[in-house]
């Protein structure tokens, strides 16, 4: 197993793309939320029902796009060039050379997520204040010191993990980068876009509790938690099933099949 | 002894031709005969009826929900509407105080004063048994003057020349039209003189600020007017709703009703009758008339108080009632399908790349524009075939499905076969635009990234995430997300207070004129590839 890291890493560490994406990872998320929170404001004497940590944390919902792209890449790469056959002769355990891939990836999506959410909380910490979300406001300043904050933090750094595995898996199973990130893109955004028109609360509710981003960024409500259609954690967890059940399915794939 | 000629070899077959037919049929045939697109296609359509069929069967939202609403009456949730001469869904309710009109004639009067109440607002959370508490204050369209309506029935004919609360003197009739008179408010110092006249179908609002130099406004045609009319003074109030723009888009609103007390003399109507005496009752019925009104004459000063609205109804979260499905709410799966195709279209251009057939394609046609162009006569047009066929089942069998079970929103087939057409047309520019794209990287995997990072996710973030009304609608001025301003089914009304968001199904561009926005990208795109293609090695 160390062997296959090592080869998995030495992949993904010297091709440009993977860097460049892990750029636009960190970049985009910071920037995005550093615009989600420019463009809110609390005028003094308003009542604002705003949960600043979720504001501030707005562009991991367009960071996991550029994650989905990196993860996909990581194996439908080798299958568009042919390498995936190198690979495999190389390490003829596919479970092991596919348990590597998603080792690797995760830990290098942990590390961009790491920067990418401490600069939307940087954001979030600079901005906040000058647009009327003031302490005196009763909007305490962003600090990993508060238990809510910290809960969302780390679980927007291991959201945008699962979203890579979930992405890995995905592209195991469909072989072709161009499918693998339609499937992954549909899959993220559709279950908002469609709950959006759907007002029978319960339907409502239930494709909010399914959908891998709705439940997943659960974790990033810290006020009114009541009003969330799942709990943080356990939304997490859905994803989680998700980014596992893809996951699975990939590796049986891949064990069986013809590369 | 002779030198052999040597005749060089020549087909027998006849040269073919090379026109741009050709080319277009060479590339139908390369879309047609990878299953793997065809399938594609096939989903893309399928998500996007299935998705649409969904909404029209969960869209509805449940009875009990709104807060602080006018309840509904009778089994159904949906709320009823009455309708206007146009068939459209209108609310009409006034207080009016009238009198027979014959034939031709004309009514004159003074508006001394307009006032209102507002209610104090709980955000729908207080005590439904306690007493509606009101303060002074004015709706910006709380409007009083002079109508004349072809009888008592609510959503009957008329025409109306008034003054209102922020917005001046305005000549209104049949729901929908609305002319400016005169600006500014009415007090006892300002007083406005306001006249309606009646010649045949056609009715003419005057307005005056001394009672003497008067200024025609408009005039309008009512057809099929009766003989007889009910002309007189109205005075009405929207209902009044407070609005929170929640974070994470949307809004909420609660709804009381509001009044208005118009203040009138010199009341005179002329026509081929003696002068008779005046009555005053309140117009309107349904679910969302709050029937409140009453009038106070005493010697020719007329005080008539009036809560409602003659106005035509608008939708989306802040419309009456809650969240009132429209056709473009069938057509979410749209997103779906755009999707499926942006790959499909995608990979009509990359898989040449990564086959290395692209050499193959331009030896057989050097001219690598016309190549191009083949290409998007031959995706747009499949795009398009398959757009209209989602589209159109989505909405036809979408619509019998939703309305069984609520209240659709009534459209003309005119908007209708334009949201239709519209909505394949988005797809298959969407399609081109893929196509552009995916010639100028070459990367299947950062095309379809690019193509939907700039149409699906400016969408997204607009409507879904937790931009504020003024970003949301740059987003949609600028993006490619613009196009879906053709699904626009609802138009927003000047002369109705509401939030006209794009998370409420209103887009700030005309529909056509988004369509516009996403037809410069793609062209954009497509000068951009075509450049690329030709300057670059293959």
């Amino acid at each position: 197993m160390p062997a296959a890291l090592h080869a998995e890493w030495t992949k993904l560490r010297t091709v440009a793309g993977p860097a460049w994406l892990v750029a636009a990872v960190v970049t985009l998320t910071a920037a995005v939320s550093a615009l989600a929170v420019q463009a809110n404001s609390c005028p003094s004497g308003a009542v604002c029902a705003v949960d600043t940590t979720k504001l501030s944390l707005t562009g991991v919902q367009l960071g996991q796009a550029v994650v989905a792209v990196l993860a996909v890449l990581v194996i439908s790469n080798e299958y568009s060039t042919g390498m995936i056959r190198v690979t495999l002769a190389a390490m003829p355990r596919r479970t092991v050379v596919l348990g590597a891939k998603a080792a690797v990836l995760s830990a290098l999506v942990l590390a961009a997520g790491v920067l990418a959410v401490a600069g939307s909380l940087l954001a979030g910490r600079l901005i906040l204040p000058g647009h009327g979300f003031t302490p005196a406001h009763g909007f305490a300043l962003l600090s990993p010191g508060t238990p809510s904050v910290l809960r969302a933090a780390a679980g927007s750094v291991l959201y945008l993990a699962l979203i890579a595995l979930l992405s890995l898996g995905t592209a195991t199973i469909v072989r072709d980068s161009a499918v693998a990130i339609g499937i992954v893109l549909g899959l993220l955004y559709l279950f908002p876009i469609v709950a959006n028109v759907v007002g029978n609360e319960q339907w409502h509710r239930h494709l909010e509790q399914v959908g891998p981003m709705t439940a997943g960024l659960a974790i990033q409500a810290t006020t009114d938690l009541r009003s969330l259609p799942i709990g943080p954690w356990a939304g997490l967890g859905v994803l989680a099933a998700w980014a596992a059940g893809a996951l699975a399915v990939g590796g049986l794939l891949l064990r069986l099949r013809d590369a | 002894m002779t030198v052999p000629t040597i005749t060089p070899y020549r087909s027998a077959v006849p040269e073919g031709r090379d026109g741009f037919a050709q080319l277009v049929r060479a590339e139908w045939t390369k879309l047609r005969t990878v299953r793997g697109w065809i399938i594609g296609a096939i989903i893309a359509a399928l998500v996007t009826m299935g998705l649409g069929w969904f909404a029209g069967v969960g869209g509805a939202s449940s009875c009990n929900s709104v807060g602080g609403g006018p309840a509904r009456s009778g089994k159904s949730c949906a709320p009823s509407f009455i309708e206007g001469p146009g068939g459209e869904p209108v609310t009409d309710n006034f207080y009016f105080v009238r009198q027979p009109l014959a034939g031709n004639g004309t009514i004159t009067v003074r508006v001394t004063s307009l006032t209102g109440q507002l209610p104090i607002m709980n955000n729908g959370r207080g005590n439904p048994n306690q007493q509606e508490q009101f303060r002074p204050g004015l709706q910006p369209w709380a409007k009083a003057g002079l109508i004349i309506k072809d009888g008592t029935t609510p959503g009957s004919a008329y025409a109306a020349i008034m003054v209102t609360g922020d917005h001046g003197v305005r000549l209104q009739s049949d729901y929908t039209q609305d002319t400016p008179g005169l600006p500014g408010a009415v007090s006892p110092a300002n007083p406005r003189w306001l006249r309606l006249t009646r010649s045949g179908d056609t009715i003419t609002g005057y307005d005056s600020a001394d009672g003497t130099h008067w200024t025609q406004v408009g005039s309008v045609r009512l057809g099929g007017l009766p003989q007889v009319t009910q002309a007189g003074l109205f005075t009405t109030s929207p209902i009044y709703q407070s609005l929170t723009e929640n974070f994470g888009g949307g809004s909420n609103g609660s709804e009381e009703p509001s009044t208005a007390t118009g203040v009138f003399d010199q009341v005179a109507l002329q026509d081929s009758r003696p002068p008779g005496a005046w009555t005053g009752s309140y117009v309107g019925s349904g679910d969302f008339s709050p029937g409140i009104g009453s009038y106070r004459q005493a010697q020719d000063r007329f005080t008539v108080t009036g809560s409602g609205d003659i106005a035509p109804v608008v939708s989306g979260p802040s419309g009456p009632g809650g969240p009132v499905i429209t056709i473009a709410n069938l057509l979410i799966g749209t997103f779906a399908g755009l999707i499926a195709l942006i790959v499909v279209a995608t990979l009509f251009i990359t898989a040449e790349y990564r086959r290395g057939l692209i050499r193959t394609t331009l030896a057989a046609s050097p001219r690598r524009g016309r190549v191009l162009g083949a290409k998007a006569v031959v995706i747009g047009s499949a795009s398009f075939v398959t757009g209209l066929v989602a589209a159109a089942a989505a909405v036809i069998v979408g619509e019998d499905i939703a309305r069984s079970r609520q209240f659709i929103f009534p459209v003309s087939w005119a908007t209708e076969l334009r949201i239709i057409v519209g909505t394949a047309a988005l797809i298959a520019v969407v399609a081109v635009l893929a196509l552009a794209m995916g010639a100028m990287v070459r990367r299947s995997a950062a095309a379809v990234t690019l193509v939907i990072a700039i149409v699906v996710l400016p969408y997204f973030l607009a409507i879904i995430a937790a931009l504020p009304d003024s970003v949301a609608d740059w987003i949609v001025r600028l993006t490619p997300a613009a196009a879906f301003a053709v699904q626009q089914a609802v138009p927003a009304y000047p002369q109705v207070e509401a939030i006209y968001s794009p998370a409420g199904g209103y887009y700030p561009l005309p529909p056509w004129a988004g369509l516009l926005v996403l037809v410069a990208w793609a062209a954009l795109a497509l000068t951009a590839a075509t450049t690329l293609l030709r300057r670059r090695d293959a």
